[in-house]
């Protein structure tokens, strides 16, 4: 294995390109080193984009949006306050991730192209409406979380594509986020079920709302039945047990170890039913 | 193998190391460095028996490359007392028997320095949740929680 360590994206996605075999990038490592260990994939070319200028920044863009560098670490995300206050689902979702050794290291974009369906910090993206920077040597391009995700352990990207950034957009009054997960502890353990909502509101009226499923499919999925039983309401007891019948449908898990089809379908319910009124207890407080 | 050479600075001193490039932060420090206070548990980032500071960041360092450390600062185990005297939390483990077979322990203090360093004042579910990420077989957790809180109540009434 060949180990590259690029200054610029420029320059990381041109050996990308003049490389033969398995090419692997590198950001915080905590997937991509795992797999080495067990051998489950074995690149001859790893491409650290840790030394690119920019890539650890979080920064406020022009329209009021933030810009996450691609590798901006969990802890920065929980340490960045002003980030933390506008988009708490997202930065809760990715501080369930791991311990603080992981989080020291681990990032959205790792955990995205990860492509595990019970990905913690994947149904916040989504939900926020989240795109990623993309750059290929064809150029760049912007998409949506929600179309990189194509099943267990895989995505929509293309040999050569790097993941340069992840952009959510401006965060206006009234308007909240929450990520919740069932595990059987405390801490330290993967997803049975996750859920991520992401709400709007006008006079305690939801105008827009996203949710988004986890670990109970075979891809995160993005429950637009469901957020459309909450648009136009205000979120009391008849709303929340349709919306909660919703999701329960729409969930399509397998049995594993972790929970059996049967324990998921029922639990997602009740996840997203709590999820929904966090998120839009926070939006009513977010003015 | 082509094998890169690595410079870095571990506990204060400029160390320079040749890494195969698929070699781990802990398989440098143990093998190349001879550092060995640093234990190798799971391998795979979940146990913490690995745990040393990379450039301030509380890390494990078997989920690091060697190659990554080039013109790094990384604080292990063996840095962790000074010249004449142990570190508070050492001197606690040691008083409250917050060990046992002690394989864990390295990895447990430099996990405990990392989070007394930013807060010298957390709650019970504040350490349990900082030390989530390191397992330990022996103690039941118990002894080391109470040594940290103990430690943490030690460093506040001297500064």
């Amino acid at each position: 294995m060949q180990y590259h360590s690029p200054s610029s994206f420029n320059e990381a996605v041109a050996i990308s390109n003049s490389s033969s075999g398995l090419v692997k990038y590198l950001a915080g490592g905590t997937d991509v080193l795992v797999q080495l260990k067990i051998g489950t994939k074995s690149p001859d070319h790893l491409i650290d984009i840790k030394n690119i200028p920019g890539v650890k920044e979080i920064t406020l863009r022009k329209d009021g949006g933030y810009t996450i560098g691609a590798a901006v670490s969990g802890a920065q995300l929980t340490e960045h306050k002003e980030l933390s206050k506008k988009w708490p689902g997202l930065v809760e979702g990715m501080e369930l991730v791991g311990s603080a050794q992981i989080q020291s290291r681990a990032t959205l974009v790792g955990n995205l192209c990860n492509g595990s369906p019970a990905a913690d910090s994947v149904p916040g993206m989504i939900a926020a409406g989240a795109s990623v920077s993309i750059m290929n040597s064809l150029g760049t391009k912007d998409v949506l979380v929600e179309d990189i995700p194509s099943g267990p352990g895989s995505t929509s990207l293309e040999n050569g594509d790097l993941i340069t950034a992840i952009n959510l957009p401006k965060r206006n009054d009234y308007e909240g986020d929450a990520y919740l997960r069932f595990i059987p502890r405390t801490e330290m353990d993967i997803a049975v079920v996750g859920c991520a909502v992401n709400l709007s509101l006008k006079n305690g009226m939801i105008t827009k709302a996203k949710v988004v499923l986890g670990a109970v499919g075979p891809k995160v999925i993005l429950a637009e039945s469901a957020a459309d039983c909450l648009v136009g309401a205000k979120l009391d007891g008849s709303i929340l047990s349709e919306f909660s019948t919703k999701c329960s449908q729409i969930a399509k898990p397998i049995s594993d170890k972790r929970g059996s089809e049967e324990f998921r379908k029922d639990i997602i319910g009740v996840i997203a039913q709590r999820a929904a009124k966090k998120a839009y207890d926070r939006a009513l407080g977010n003015n | 193998m082509n094998k890169i050479h690595v410079k870095t600075n571990i506990n204060g001193d400029k160390v320079e190391f040749l890494a195969d490039p698929r070699e781990t932060l802990l398989d440098c420090l143990r093998d190349h460095i001879g550092l060995t206070g640093s234990k190798e548990g799971c391998g795979t980032g979940d146990c913490g028996a690995c745990s040393c500071i990379f450039d301030g960041d509380l890390v494990s360092s078997c989920l690091v490359l060697g190659v990554e450390a080039e013109g790094k600062s990384i604080e292990t185990i063996e840095g962790m007392a000074g010249e004449k005297e142990l570190h508070p939390l050492q001197k606690k483990f040691i008083e409250m028997a917050a060990l046992q077979c002690g394989f864990c322990t390295p990895g447990i203090l430099i996990a405990a320095k990392a989070l007394l360093d930013r807060n010298n004042d957390p709650t019970e579910s504040e350490v349990r949740y900082w030390l989530a990420g390191n397992l330990c077989r022996c103690t039941g957790y118990d002894k080391i929680i109470k040594a940290v809180m103990e430690t943490a109540k030690d460093i506040r009434e001297i500064a």
